[in-house]
């Protein structure tokens, strides 16, 4: 009961942890909240579903393969869409302070929700179910669905990608250069704009991805679930230390596991207050997170 | 307008006064000027509520620079008990008006005392994990008290004298009794001591304490008059409802606030009502438009920021902070601002010694706009 409980829970933090991603880069980046974030990602789960019955379509089932290439479409496309936001919304405001770009992303968000939701309608969507194998495995009285197994394994395989791409090659360098100072990597020679888009495109296609992921998981899409998912894994990227990614990836995956455990053990109707919880402990008690090395807030 | 006037600080009839005077004058016949037609009484109540609100976040966003995303919790905890103790024990609604304000004061006392250290976006965001948690708790029926997602009903109208006040008008005429004791308070705060300190806790946070502004007590004075007002209006709101649900007080409900101070002009009195104007009446005027409604809204909050970032009607001591506060020398990268550069220069003047007051005309000028 405990090691499922744990299983389920790590599937969802791998979830979060992938969202969280997005944040934590834009916010390495640019310092600010990406409001929007959360709604790209429900764009891609809207998205990946229409993928899949396109797909479906075809060829007649869904299968992993289906899946797989129904998420990779997503992906990249939600992928160009955070670069659109990050072109029309955000860089026009970079010099502006952070109100306005607060507001210019909350402002985003909302215009994304309602296109979202004059596009696929105000009521839930039914995700399929059947679209992956029912193929489960069972260890020592734990089950392992081929679901899950797509889930956990595919997210924390892009992780390390990620953590590869951006600690090991040139753009994953200039990218870290930015995180620290604009103005120096421009006089680099490191094309900053361009970098930036690059940030906005992979942020955004793994929320797309985690947002099919979602559809997956709990077979039923909402309009509005953008936002709940969003602050989650914002938390998940504040618990590990914003700014920071093998932070996201430890963030989303402790806050999954407390959540289910909390959901489990303590309350259900409480699950969606803990993540808030754990948000204002972090940040009363830790605000560099668990692995933030980061300084809380410049004075 | 009112503010203005105050800074000004000459007696007698100034430009502004009379503004605000038929300004006034408009607000006591506007039911008699729409024939008591409730529709429009409903568009004038909600103008006056979310004013209100827009007014009480100031003192916190505009006041002191706190960014706080989630006061719509103190909004709900104003209505909630006016609501509990209403329907529960039969006090008079009007009576809870003061109790309302009290609790949800003592609430933002208690929720900022803890968090009033974090600054920019930590603080945003732990205000809105905090409203979040409000809303949940009363979600969740704590107690038994507080209904769960139906929420509580049958609370009752105010009532003055023996006289029920049930009609549209006459909550139209108690909202603009609230708007008005709440613009008396904000008037007044803003050019005393502790309006003063306020300011220049926002504008340099690190001078001010060294200064010796004991800048943590007045940054909690800031929620606790904030959040106190957002709880009398929940009060005016729950008896106007008569229904209140958690659902009334989300995330939304809070970024509407936010957007109503930012987009007016942050820390402007007259930007407020511009703000509440353009995010509460014209969307309700545009319901034909239903459907596109909320997606206008979002992209002009993005376009409003992109040509405005100081609002609407910003306030001439802000703007500066807007403009440098973050990240100074970066103003250039703002092109095709509409508001050139040289007033930035007087704005920057101004800003330096706000106990000249000088300058209302300046403030007046993108008014005109």
């Amino acid at each position: 009961m405990l090691v499922q409980q744990v299983v389920n829970g790590l599937t969802v933090g791998s979830i979060y942890a992938l969202v969280a991603l997005g944040y934590t880069m834009v916010f390495g980046v640019l310092k600010m909240i990406n409001f929007a974030h959360g709604d790209l990602f429900a764009l891609g789960a809207y998205l990946g579903l229409t993928f899949l019955i396109w797909g479906a379509l075809g060829q007649g089932t869904g299968g992993l393969v289906g899946v797989l290439l129904a998420g990779l479409l997503a992906a990249l496309s939600v992928g160009l869409a955070g670069v659109l936001v990050e072109r029309v919304a955000y860089r026009p405001l970079r010099g502006a302070g952070r109100l306005p770009a607060v507001v210019s992303a909350l402002g985003m968000s909302v215009f994304i929700q309602n296109g979202i939701m004059l596009i696929w309608g105000a009521f839930p969507v039914a995700f399929p179910h059947d679209m992956l194998p029912e193929a489960s495995w069972s260890v020592g009285g734990v089950t392992v669905s081929l679901m899950r197994l797509v889930i956990l394994g595919g997210s924390l395989l892009l992780m390390l990608a990620l953590y590869l791409f951006v600690q090991y090659t040139r753009l994953g360098a200039a990218m870290r250069a930015i995180a620290v100072d604009h103005e120096t990597a421009r006089l680099m020679g490191i094309d900053v704009n361009r970098l930036i888009q690059l940030v906005f495109l992979l942020g955004a296609a793994l929320g797309g991805l985690a947002g099919v992921m979602v559809g997956l998981y709990y077979g039923q899409l909402n309009f509005t679930m953008g936002w709940l998912y969003g602050l989650k894994a914002f938390t998940a990227a504040i618990l590990g230390g914003i700014g920071n990614i093998p932070g996201a990836m430890v963030g989303g995956l402790v806050l999954g596991l407390a959540e289910t455990l909390a959901a489990g053990y303590v309350a259900g109707e409480w699950k969606d207050a803990v993540a808030f919880f754990i948000l204002i402990l972090i940040l009363l008690v830790r605000p560099t997170g668990l692995l933030g090395e980061r300084v809380a807030e410049k004075i | 307008m009112a503010t203005q006037a105050a800074t000004a600080g000459g007696r007698g009839l100034t430009r502004s006064r009379v503004a605000a005077g038929l300004a006034l004058l408009l607000a006591l016949a506007f039911p008699a000027l729409v024939g008591y037609n409730g529709y429009y009484l409903e568009i004038g109540f909600n103008f006056f509520l979310w004013a209100v609100l827009g007014l009480s976040l100031n003192f916190i966003l505009g006041g002191t620079g706190q960014y706080n995303l989630g006061h719509a919790a103190f909004f709900a905890a104003g209505a909630y008990t006016t609501a509990i103790l209403n329907t529960r024990l039969d006090i008079p609604v009007l009576v809870l008006a003061p109790v309302a304000a009290l609790v949800a004061g003592l609430l933002a006392v208690a929720v900022a005392r803890p968090i009033i250290h974090l600054r920019g976006d930590y603080l945003l965001i732990v205000t809105v994990g905090f409203a979040e948690i409000v809303r949940i708790t009363l979600r969740n029926n704590v107690f038994g008290l507080t209904g769960g997602s139906n929420g509580i009903l049958g609370i009752d109208r105010p009532v003055i004298l023996g006289f029920r006040l049930a009609q549209m008008s006459h909550l139209y005429y108690l909202s603009l009794v609230l708007l008005l004791l709440t613009l008396f308070i904000a008037v007044r705060l803003e050019n005393s001591r502790i309006g003063r300190a306020w300011s220049y806790i926002r504008e340099d946070e690190v001078a001010a304490a060294a200064m010796g502004i004991d800048t943590g007590r007045y940054k909690v004075l800031a929620f606790a008059v904030g959040g106190a007002l957002a709880g009398l209006a929940g009060n005016v709101y729950a008896a106007k409802m008569t229904v209140i649900a958690p659902e009334s007080f989300s995330f939304w409900e809070s970024v509407v606030m936010f957007a109503i101070v930012i987009l007016g002009g942050t820390g402007s009195i007259p930007g407020v009502f511009l703000g509440t104007f353009g995010m509460v009446v014209l969307p309700q005027l545009f319901r034909g438009l239903a459907d596109y409604r909320m997606l206008v809204f979002g992209a002009a909050m993005v376009l409003l920021m992109i040509f405005r970032p100081e609002g609407l009607w910003p306030n001439r001591r802000w703007r500066l902070a807007v403009r440098g506060g973050d990240e100074p020398a970066v103003v250039a990268a703002g092109a095709g601002r509409p508001a050139g550069g040289p007033e930035a220069g007087t704005g920057a003047a101004a800003g330096g010694g706000p106990g000249s007051g000088t300058g209302a005309a300046a403030g007046g000028a993108p008014g005109g706009r």
